[in-house]
């Protein structure tokens, strides 16, 4: 059973929400750059660097991570890891890094993350912002920006779907047949 | 004891015989045949068999029964082979210095549980059989531990390092039936002749182990584009030809009794079969992996088909199978070769060459008159006739008198080649998990029975 | 993907596909200044070489170590197979101590295959024999694919010793599957006409075979195959089949130069053309690294 949780619109409002958070913890923009964690979180973080200038109308450099490499699972997967792209074209240390992901989970994904992001450098500070919190963590994570708490079952699956991969933005939740 | 073989079809070559009839034993010998109807007319009565009086009764084609009494035994026949035991001219039994590869007793109860009732022992143990008293030992050991007639093959020349000849006659007189440098080719062309026409005193052949050591270096399958996609050393078909054509040339100046074994290539064929039609009296063997497996066998590296002469290509197959067929090829021996199962877990270029054959001959050859290429007599003479014939042995028979040298064979019945189970201590088989049809479900020797 | 990578000819085009993909991203890690991932940490690779070989095993060492594994060298000389062990004994020992990864080079062709049928471990051929040498070949598929843009169509010309080369085994099984035009050229002692029929053209002259090619791949004439009668001289050999300046005018102008070294200046190759811009040779061992990265990784991952 597939449910829509967020619509267009629901995820627009909550970006320019998270956006503006961003920019009030931080006071503005100054030494504030984006990376987001391959794949949904790329996009997002390009949504919310634009939102961001247009409230401060100053350009924020956005990264992509890909943490393929960093995962602790490589020896229990089923499937072929696909690597995409990691490109951090900026110098990160002593930079405030904002991480960007669609939904924050078990935690596993950010710590790798992290792992990875250190590689690059030393950054002042890293924040988490994600579009859900589905809870149901196995790590001490807790983000700073959240979009939108959603209570569900390990089983359950939630899907970000996003225009930029050609779909209609949305968030849905699919729950598994249940037996009648 | 007295035995009698009911109702088989018995197939003889040497007296032209194919006829349902009884066998009468006795003390080890032939001493009465009694053919009552043609063979090929029952071939038509499917299912059903004639009682001797001309009494309809149930055909028996699945088995055969053995009626026993303390001074007669009567085998029941029916429906299946009754033919002359079969003989391997070209056998590597690996006693005495191999023993751990096979040894004269596992390779004679190979032999019999393949339906071979003699066999021919190539002279490359350790040491060599190239003096009569090697030549002893083999023969004695055989008598005392062997369940079928061991038969010496001496070297041609000492050490079989192809440099001076061996004592041909000296051996020749304690039991050696033929002289050969199996698995080494004589080289110097020189020795060669002397071999051959030195071996006319005691009128045996040389069997002639056809390779040019200097085309063939290095090489571990068949040269071709299957050899260099898998990255192995060829051995080209001419390295067999250009010696085969030599030999030819060789028997031709010494006058000389030249067997050429394990032939096969075509152009190998063609050499003989030009040979032959020039009149020419020289004969050859072929072995059943080389009109049953091609060179594809060795594919994954799969070193139970590391063979030397190495398995060919499906032309060659054919051709082999037509020299049969016309009678270019007057034998099919098994160039039985049993190697340790750790020696052939190895790297492909550094497992040895050799299959152990004895127990799946007969299966084998016996596709070739499923296929149409040779009748069941055609093969008998093959594998039991022409051995005795070109090696001067009284055997490979059924007339009364001779040997009780018998081999009966259930045509119909299938059964699948299980390495694991073979009698020889060579497991090392391409054909593993084959299935084959017509088994050898009783073989005697000297009225002696395996069953 | 397989548990083992034992050579091209049998693997998929996707499988490449996917080893050349993933070797990009270990590029970019290798421009790092932390050129280490955590990828394999706690996982054990041993490089089990019976063939000295100092380029490919330090290529290997050093893309285990990036990938966080623990390397372990074996070579043919201290090893026990000196004293009658057996291959399988040896790899067995091995996998014993814990070997995620079996790195094999071993002069006798399909040693890798026997392995990977009796280890559990992931083995990886490093050349065997005559046959193949399956990370060269992707690490020169990597080198072309980034130098021309890709490979399909591209006419590209192996010379040397093709009947004792791995490389050029492994090369043709690949660039075949990407549809280049693949022409081998060399003596007709070293380059088996048999080939054709694998969809390659076979040359024997220099100036035909390097007409308007885009890529010219050198091999190493091995100076032991003289005394074999393969060809008469080191000198003649480089007379006719060596790679000059003016040769390589038959070639089309953007045309690059690559050879898996070690190179015998001089013999099969011209010291200006290996040290011009046309050479990528250096490119090669470089890419080495971050194919090898890539295989091993795509390796790791899957066990059932």
């Amino acid at each position: 059973m597939t449910k829509e949780l967020l619509n267009k619109k629901d995820i627009e409002r909550i970006l320019s929400r998270m956006a503006h958070e961003i920019v009030e913890k931080n006071k503005g923009t100054s030494n504030l750059c984006i990376v987001g964690i391959q794949r949904g979180g790329v996009h997002l973080a390009e949504r919310l660097s634009k939102k961001i200038k247009e409230i401060e109308d100053r350009d924020i450099q956005v990264g992509s991570l890909d943490i393929a490499f960093y995962r602790d699972d490589l020896s229990i997967r089923k499937e072929q890891p696909t690597v995409r792209q990691t490109s951090v074209p900026f110098e990160i240390t002593d930079k405030k890094v904002v991480l960007v992901d669609d939904v924050l989970f078990t935690g596993r994904s950010i710590r790798a993350a992290m792992d990875a992001l250190m590689d690059f450098g030393r950054p002042a500070q890293i924040q988490l912002a994600v579009l859900l919190d589905r809870g149901h963590r196995e790590l001490p994570i807790r983000a700073d920006y959240v979009g939108k708490n959603i209570p569900t079952s390990r089983a359950e699956s939630v899907e970000v779907q996003l225009e930029e991969d050609g779909l209609e933005d949305a968030v849905l939740i699919v729950s598994p047949e249940k037996d009648a | 004891m007295k035995i009698i073989i009911k109702n088989g079809r018995i197939i003889d070559p040497s007296q032209d015989m194919d006829g349902i009839g009884d066998i009468h034993i006795e003390n080890g010998k032939i001493t009465k045949i009694v053919v009552r109807r043609n063979g090929e007319t029952e071939k038509r009565r499917a299912g059903k068999t004639e009682g001797p009086n001309g009494k309809s009764v149930e055909g028996n084609a699945e088995g055969h029964s053995v009626a026993e009494s303390p001074r007669q035994r009567e085998i029941d026949a029916a429906g299946l082979f009754v033919m002359p035991g079969l003989i391997d001219m070209h056998t590597h039994l690996r006693e005495p210095g191999f023993e751990y590869k096979e040894t004269i007793k596992t390779g004679t109860a190979a032999a019999v549980k393949g339906g071979f009732t003699a066999v021919c022992a190539m002279p490359n143990t350790n040491p060599v059989n190239d003096n009569s008293s090697v030549t002893d030992f083999i023969i004695r050991k055989a008598i005392q531990e062997g369940a079928c007639t061991v038969y010496p093959i001496g070297a041609i020349t000492r050490g079989q390092k192809g440099e001076e000849l061996a004592e041909m006659g000296i051996m020749f007189g304690e039991g050696c039936v033929a002289f050969s440098d199996d698995g080494r080719p004589v080289m110097n062309s020189q020795i060669m002749r002397r071999a051959l026409e030195y071996s006319r005193s005691f009128n045996v052949p040389i069997i002639s182990h056809c390779e040019d050591l200097n085309l063939s270096e290095g090489g571990v399958m068949n040269e071709g584009l299957l050899s260099v996609t898998l990255g192995l050393r060829g051995i080209p078909a001419e390295a067999e030809e250009t010696m085969i054509a030599r030999d030819i040339a060789l028997a031709g100046l010494a006058r000389g009794r030249l067997h050429i074994a394990h032939v096969s290539t075509r152009g190998s064929v063609r050499l003989v079969r030009e040979a032959k039609e020039r009149g020419m009296d020289i004969t050859a063997e072929t072995c059943p992996h080389y009109f049953s497996a091609g060179e594809k066998a060795v594919l994954g590296y799969n070193t139970n088909a590391k063979v030397n002469p190495p398995l060919r290509t499906e032309e060659d197959m054919e051709a082999i199978k037509l020299g049969l067929k016309d009678g270019t090829i007057d034998v099919i021996a098994t160039d039985h070769a049993p190697h340790h199962r750790d020696e052939k877990l190895m790297e492909f270029d550094h497992a040895p060459f050799g299959i152990s054959g004895l127990e799946t001959a007969l299966g084998l050859s016996l596709r070739l008159v499923e296929e149409g290429v040779l009748t069941v007599g055609q093969l008998v003479k093959k594998m039991a006739l022409n051995p005795a014939r070109i090696l001067g042995l009284n055997k490979g028979t059924l007339r009364s008198g001779s040997d009780a040298d018998i081999t009966i064979v259930d045509l119909k019945k299938e059964f699948s080649v299980k390495a694991e189970e073979f009698a020889s201590k060579g497991k090392n088989t391409p054909f593993d998990g084959w299935i084959l049809k017509g088994t050898p479900v009783l073989t005697m020797c000297k009225g002696k029975i395996y069953e | 993907m397989l548990k083992d990578l034992v050579g091209i000819k049998d693997i998929s085009k996707g499988d490449i596909e996917s080893v050349l993909d993933t070797a990009s991203s270990f590029k970019d890690v290798l421009k790092r200044d932390i050129k280490k991932v955590p990828a394999l940490r706690g996982k054990t690779a041993v490089n089990l070489f019976f063939e000295p070989s100092t380029r490919t095993r330090t290529s290997f060492e050093l893309a285990e170590k990036r990938l966080s594994l623990d390397v372990v060298n074996i070579a043919a000389t201290t090893s026990s197979l000196v004293k009658g062990e057996s291959l399988i004994d040896t790899a067995l020992n091995v996998q014993a101590l814990g070997a995620d990864f079996i790195i094999i080079r071993h002069p006798s062709s399909g040693s890798p295959h026997l392995l990977s049928r009796h280890v559990r471990a992931s083995v990886i051929n490093a050349g065997d024999g005559i046959n193949e040498h399956p990370t060269q070949a992707l690490l020169d598929a990597f080198t072309i694919k980034e130098k021309m843009g890709g490979i399909e169509g591209l006419s590209i010309a192996i010379v040397g010793d093709i009947l004792h080369s791995r490389v050029a085994k492994s090369n043709s099984y690949l660039l075949t599957k990407f549809g280049a035009e693949v022409r081998l050229i060399g003596p007709p002692t070293l380059v088996p006409r048999d080939l054709e029929s694998l969809g390659v053209k076979v040359f024997h002259d220099m100036e035909g075979g390097l007409r308007d090619v885009d890529v010219v791949m050198m091999l190493r004439i091995q100076m032991e195959r003289q005394d074999k009668g393969f060809f008469p001289s080191t000198l003649e050999y480089s007379r006719y089949w060596g790679l000059t300046a003016e040769r390589l005018l038959k070639a089309k102008k953007e045309a690059i130069v690559m050879h898996p070294g070690p190179m015998n200046r001089g013999v099969e190759i011209a010291s200006e053309i290996a040290d011009s811009e046309r050479s990528v040779i250096l490119d090669q061992v470089t890419n080495g690294l971050a194919v090898r990265m890539a295989v091993m990784y795509l390796l790791g991952g899957v066990r059932e």
